[in-house]
């Protein structure tokens, strides 16, 4: 707000060079910052992806040592959550929130460096793990002991990694949410946020309230393996079961973390192309901090197998498929506000309505995980791979390529090739499901997840899943080149770049003012601009 | 300015209370399995207890042993007896032995765990060489006695009870 009285913001004074994106305080430049980061992070870890897919193109070991191969699917793992959705709906966050509640820039402009800074160190650990004698974490993300304390020099840079990591995102956690609750520009009631920002709102707390209880438990991994305490030892009284129960209650939240802000997306995107408004505003709101709320109870849905007594296994089992509930209302609403529409289908929704049914597939397979005693079955399968990567996969990194062709235009002020992006959409959409749809036969089948060789009854999916595999990972190489181009140029976006879309950030202009909403808005543009 | 610094430091502290939270739920946990017995973790009962306990003559219990050295530690050790049928209420003792094939003396500590969890409770140990470490010298053989009890109000279902023992190498203190 110093800008105000400075005078000066129509212009955008910044230092050029490598200075400037060492020393930003600005949301856009920070947003575009985590964006970029977290596509780069999104190869790496879709290299690795690739690794993976090649091992299992056929029975036996092939390509590389079984140890390597479970380095990959722990760092895969850790970079695709940690490196790339989570820091890209910061991004996101950092771009839109103050451009959607009429605010000039972030609430703690030199936090929301710091977070994003934290970021490239806390990946310089982790990877450079990949060197060290005894090789990369090779436990799984999840960091179950005692297999974790086994890791050789590697252990300490994964658990201060994990550290790092989540420092940076309570960083960006208490910034977006100081953000919506003290800068929304007047008239901009809770009740008119869009629902990205509401979305956010819950994913912030779920941040603020879960990543600490993840850096507990690594804290007391990290005691228990070099100072003497036996939090999850046997030998010393402890419990390695424990360290899944609080490891867990951190990680039902985090999967929330990762798509609350997709279903924000989501809820921008399909009436913007419907020309219509969303349906159901308050209960999508309702519904979000319903989910929000159970992701704290339904945790030991993930480990039903380490022995609980009934009730528990039934508690776990009602509270998971009530979480069916809320979900169930949210694609009931999307579905409605499609209903009898004029719908057009540019590619961010292509990739939105890709979601809407993608995703519930994955949730169709999450509610077959959630039964107990069928979970006996699935535990630990590729069911439960196809299950996370069908919610992750096309449910997150859908909603996160249809939120980037979305805003795309608003922020390169270009519009991009929508030849191109309707080629990603479908070389994506036809080769995830060739990769991922066969794993689910894989698993009930009793194929089991994290194992470099298998049966040879299972060489047949294996080989299409992975061809599949490869045909993504390349089409998304497409995705960067549209991004590339429409950066340089293109046709010119307009202000409103779509028909249909409704919201603050569409006021401005395309690419908006490196400073906006100096001023607050206009009222009177604040509810056409909400639902 | 105030108003953020404000909203930031509370959501700041409720960060710092989650991370107290995540050390809390260590000992909420612990409470958790020695009121349900889940985890198999055994009681400890008096002697003046097992006065008190009537014998169920009707009843009997079948217990089975199980014994597993972990990692890194040159023992053997397995139970004298494979199973014995007890009467629920009856103090009933039993023999375990270990060997240490190592050339040195080696101190270990034997960790024991019941299943069914349901019935881990009823299970009460009046003496245990699990109670204090063993110190076994090189190549010693040595016989551990095992006292317990198995309460006469252990549920009519559970017929079967094992016990297993796992020796770690005892840590550092």
């Amino acid at each position: 707000m110093s800008e105000l009285t400075a005078n000066h913001d129509e212009h955008s004074h910044h230092p050029t060079g490598i200075k400037r994106w060492l020393t930003t305080t600005n949301h856009k430049d920070i947003g575009t910052m985590y964006l970029v980061f977290s596509l780069i992070m999104f190869f790496i870890g879709g290299a690795m992806a690739m690794i993976i897919r090649l091992e299992l193109f056929q029975p036996g070991l092939q390509f590389v040592d079984p140890q390597f191969y479970n380095s990959m699917v722990t760092m895969h793992a850790l970079i695709m959550i940690f490196g790339v959705v989570m820091p890209a709906w910061t991004g996101f966050a950092n771009w839109l929130v103050p451009m959607m509640i009429g605010a000039p820039d972030m609430a703690l402009p030199r936090l929301n460096n710091w977070s994003f800074w934290i970021l490239p160190f806390a990946f310089s650990l982790l990877l450079i793990t990949l060197f060290l004698p005894g090789g990369a974490p090779a436990g799984g993300w999840t960091m179950y002991p005692p297999l974790v304390l086994q890791t050789g020099a590697a252990f300490p840079f994964l658990i201060f990694a994990v550290h790092f990591l989540g420092a940076s995102s309570i960083g960006g956690a208490i910034n977006v949410l100081a953000t919506v609750f003290n800068m929304r520009a007047p008239g901009m009631t809770l009740l008119k946020l869009p629902l990205f920002v509401w979305t956010w709102i819950i994913t912030g707390f779920l941040l603020v309230a879960s990543l600490p209880v993840l850096a507990g438990a690594v804290t007391m991994l990290l005691t228990d393996k070099f100072f003497g305490t036996s939090f999850f030892s046997a030998a010393g009284g402890g419990d390695p079961v424990m360290f899944q129960h609080i490891f867990w209650f951190f990680g039902h939240p985090e999967v929330y973390i990762l798509i609350l802000p997709a279903f924000g997306v989501v809820s921008a995107i399909i009436p913007t192309f419907c020309r219509k408004p969303l349906f159901g505003y308050n209960s999508m709101v309702y519904a979000v901090a319903a989910i929000a709320f159970l992701s704290f109870i339904v945790w030991a849905h993930h480990m039903f197998t380490v022995g609980m007594p009934l009730a528990g296994e039934l508690f776990f089992m009602y509270t998971t498929v009530l979480i069916a509930v809320p979900t169930g209302v949210k694609v009931f609403n999307w579905v409605a506000t499609m209903w009898k529409s004029a719908m057009t289908f540019e590619t961010p929704m292509l990739f939105a309505i890709g979601f809407v049914i993608l995703f519930t597939i994955g949730g169709f397979s999450g509610l077959m995980l959630g039964v107990t005693p069928v979970d006996f079955q699935y535990h630990d399968t590729y069911f439960v791979v196809a299950h996370f990567h069908y919610v992750l996969v096309t449910g997150a990194v859908y909603s996160l390529m249809a939120a980037t062709y979305f805003w795309l235009p608003k922020w390169t002020g270009y519009m991009y090739d929508e030849a191109l992006g309707k080629w990603h959409f479908w070389l994506s959409t036809i080769s995830v499901n060739v990769l991922f749809f066969p794993q689910h036969f894989l698993g009930l089948a009793g194929m089991p997840r994290r194992i470099p060789d298998y049966s040879v009854q299972f060489a047949e999916f294996n080989v299409i899943s992975s061809v599949g595999g490869f045909v993504y990972g390349l089409s998304q190489l497409l995705f960067v080149y549209i991004i590339v181009k429409c950066v340089r140029g293109g046709q010119k976006a307009t202000d409103r770049v779509w028909e249909g879309a409704q919201g603050l950030e569409w006021t401005l202009a395309s690419p908006p003012p490196y400073h906006s909403f100096n001023t607050p808005p206009d009222p009177s543009t604040i509810d056409g601009g909400v639902r | 300015m105030n108003t953020n610094l404000k909203t930031a430091s509370r959501l700041l502290l409720m960060a710092l209370f989650m991370f107290g939270f995540g050390y809390l739920l260590v000992p909420i946990y612990d409470i958790l399995c020695e009121v349900t017995g889940l985890n198999g973790k055994t009681g400890v009962v008096q002697a003046e207890y097992t006065q008190s306990v009537q014998a169920d003559k009707t009843r009997r219990v079948k217990v089975q042993f199980v014994t597993s050295v972990s990692a890194g530690l040159p023992w053997t050790f397995r139970p004298v007896v494979r199973d014995i049928e007890v009467v629920p209420g009856v103090v009933t003792s039993v023999n375990f032995e270990a060997t240490n094939l190592a050339g040195t003396p080696i101190i270990g500590s034997a960790v024991p765990s019941v299943s069914p969890s349901v019935a881990s409770k009823y299970l009460n140990k009046t003496d245990c060489f699990c109670f204090v470490r063993q110190r076994l010298e090189a190549g010693e053989k040595k016989i551990m006695p095992v006292a317990f009890i198995v309460d006469g109000r252990i549920p009519k279902h559970v017929d079967l009870l094992t016990l297993s023992y796992t020796f770690f190498p005892a840590l550092k203190s």
